[in-house]
């Protein structure tokens, strides 16, 4: 299938989303695991991806394998175009005010590591703290632990209540003078809840406090605005939005990102290297050494294109109302608890079955072609919180539909049956 | 199905159901930890040697049907065993949980162990089975750290 993205026309009318078109173009949803159709209900941990993005990495290596920014010929020129287009793309993505504070990473993780290092290990003191919650991802931990480690500064938590909400009057205590950075997930992978960030931002930036945005679970739900935000920093990942892995962005305000130093040096990130001195490139290449991961970059820029052409409004309703029919479904089943029952939630359910351990629950509707993820989602501290070792997780994308939530609920039947 | 059968056996879901010696051993002489981080899986071992004869044996702690059948299965099968003894067990029942051991030739030595025969059929799970043994062989060295599935 040779369809650019830009040629396929929206898929949705006014309110209705036309799933079965939707899942065409994912050919990995037409595929048997174990006899039994794919159910995919792994999405927080990684979207499936369209044929356009697997057609824009074939394209890539195939017709336009070049290096970027280096030769004058015409390959290199028309990945350079492939890449820097794709940026162009983000920022539009995501409404930064400039494509030059749009940088390629290797994920969330990456670009959390960028801004510890670059950013708040340089300005942080002694006895000075870091601002977290205690919804965050192993990836928004322990690189402040590490920041911390390193300066002597402190990392402080602000709590959730039983609905897996973050207590806003904790978070309000908690900003005090001696708080030089927030960092907060806006969606929250094992429980679902969507954070009030923008509220959280204007509460840090009356402390004159730079927030970060940990979006991986947010841009391919809901759209984000970073100007409306205002949030100093945003990242994410491509591989949770239908593109490659090994890619994603980091959005930084301009203002911080010229006074960071570079993350890594090497090619791309230079203006002229003597052995004396080096003059480090403008914004965003500074940021950028080495050879990048110009087919990911690519494809990712596909990736958007798809999204834009379903559009996330779009997107938002049809899985808040699959969200919705799915936690009536499993509420329906005999010794359920959820884990995360925030009043503003994403399509993710976590789960615990009286006297099934979540493993087996995977195990068993494995075997019914269900894919759902078990464990702790790399939230330790959220499971700790619940006082559970492991929660089982169906997260959803808007390829799902309701007869797979339906095959979802056989195979927690099956389960309990097994364990009776 | 016809799988999943093999993994969850009878004797595997009596077990996790009712572990049996499922209890902190007040009189224990050795001692080990075990844990897996990646699921939570959570127990401990106790064990009364004496003149290398292993006299009474307990264990408490979570996890899964896999993992706490096998410790209760291996509870139900140490008393009365030498250290050597424990410890061809051990080995006899790791090579059955990875797939290198034929259940059948092995029938002898396996007794109820053959049960966990289908795990080797889910290499996700191997750890899950496996986690009480390596605790176990902790206990019989009498080391004190916590064992962890991910060294």
């Amino acid at each position: 299938m040779k369809v650019a993205a830009e040629t396929i026309a929206p898929l949705t009318s006014k309110d209705t989303l036309d799933v079965g078109r939707i899942r065409a173009d994912f050919p990995i949803l037409n595929r048997k695991v174990n006899g039994k159709p794919l159910v995919y209900l792994d999405n927080a941990a990684t979207t499936q991806k369209p044929s356009v993005v697997v057609e824009s990495l074939r394209r890539y290596y195939l017709e336009e394998n070049s290096n970027i920014h280096r030769g004058v010929h015409y390959l290199s020129q028309k990945a350079t175009e492939g890449y820097e287009g794709t940026r162009k793309k983000m920022r539009t993505f995501i409404n930064a005010p400039d494509a030059h504070e749009i940088i390629f990473v290797r994920g969330t993780t990456e670009g959390i590591n960028l801004v510890a290092h670059s950013f708040v290990r340089e300005r942080i003191k002694p006895g000075e703290e870091i601002l977290i919650t205690g919804m965050e991802h192993h990836s928004n931990i322990v690189p402040w632990q590490i920041v911390c480690e390193m300066t002597g500064a402190h990392l402080r938590v602000v709590p959730i209540n039983d609905k897996g909400e973050i207590i806003m009057e904790e978070y309000e205590k908690r900003l005090t003078p001696k708080v030089k950075f927030v960092s907060i997930v806006h969606i929250s992978n094992s429980l679902g809840t969507v954070n009030p960030v923008k509220q959280m931002i204007e509460m840090a930036h009356a402390h004159d406090i730079p927030v970060l945005i940990d979006g991986a679970q947010t841009v391919s739900h809901k759209k984000v605005d970073v100007q409306d935000l205002d949030c100093d920093f945003f990242v994410f990942s491509g591989h949770k939005m239908f593109g490659p892995t090994g890619i994603g962005i980091l959005f930084g305000k301009s203002e911080y990102l010229e006074q960071m130093p570079p993350y890594q040096g090497g090619g791309d990130m230079i203006k002229s290297v003597t052995f004396e001195k080096t003059i480090y490139n403008d914004l965003p290449y500074k940021f950028e050494a080495g050879t990048p991961n110009i087919a990911g970059v690519i494809a990712l820029g596909s990736a958007v294109d798809y999204i834009n052409g379903i559009g996330l409004d779009s997107i938002y309703a049809y899985e808040q109302d699959l969200l919705a029919y799915a936690t009536a479904a499993v509420l329906g089943v005999d010794g359920l608890r959820i884990i995360g029952t925030a009043k503003n939630k994403s399509a993710v359910i976590s789960f615990m079955l009286e006297d099934v351990h979540p493993h087996d629950i995977g195990t068993i509707i494995d075997a019914e072609g269900v894919a759902i993820r078990t464990g702790h989602h790399c939230t330790q501290p959220v499971m700790q919180r619940f006082g559970i070792p492991a929660t089982a997780r169906a997260s959803f994308a808007v390829y799902n539909t309701k007869d797979e939530v339906d095959a979802l609920i056989r195979g927690i039947d099956k389960a309990r049956k097994v364990f009776q | 199905m016809s799988e999943l059968k093999t993994l969850y056996q009878d004797i595997i879901l009596d077990h996790n159901k009712s572990p049996r010696n499922f209890k902190k051993l007040e009189n224990a002489n050795r001692h080990a930890e075990g844990y897996n981080p990646l699921c939570g899986d959570h127990y401990n071992i106790y064990l009364r040697v004496e003149n290398d004869i292993i006299q009474e044996v307990s264990f408490e702690g979570a996890g899964c049907a896999i993992s706490k059948a096998s410790a209760s299965v291996m509870s139900s099968l140490l008393k009365g065993k030498t250290k050597a003894e424990a410890e061809e067990l051990i080995h006899v029942f790791h090579k059955l949980v990875t797939g290198d051991a034929d259940p059948m030739e092995e029938l002898d030595r396996l007794g109820k162990l053959a049960a966990f025969a289908g795990v080797s059929e889910f290499p996700a799970r191997v750890k899950c089975a496996s986690l009480a043994w390596h605790t176990l062989r902790a206990a019989l060295e009498n080391k004190n750290d916590v064992i962890s599935t991910e060294k």
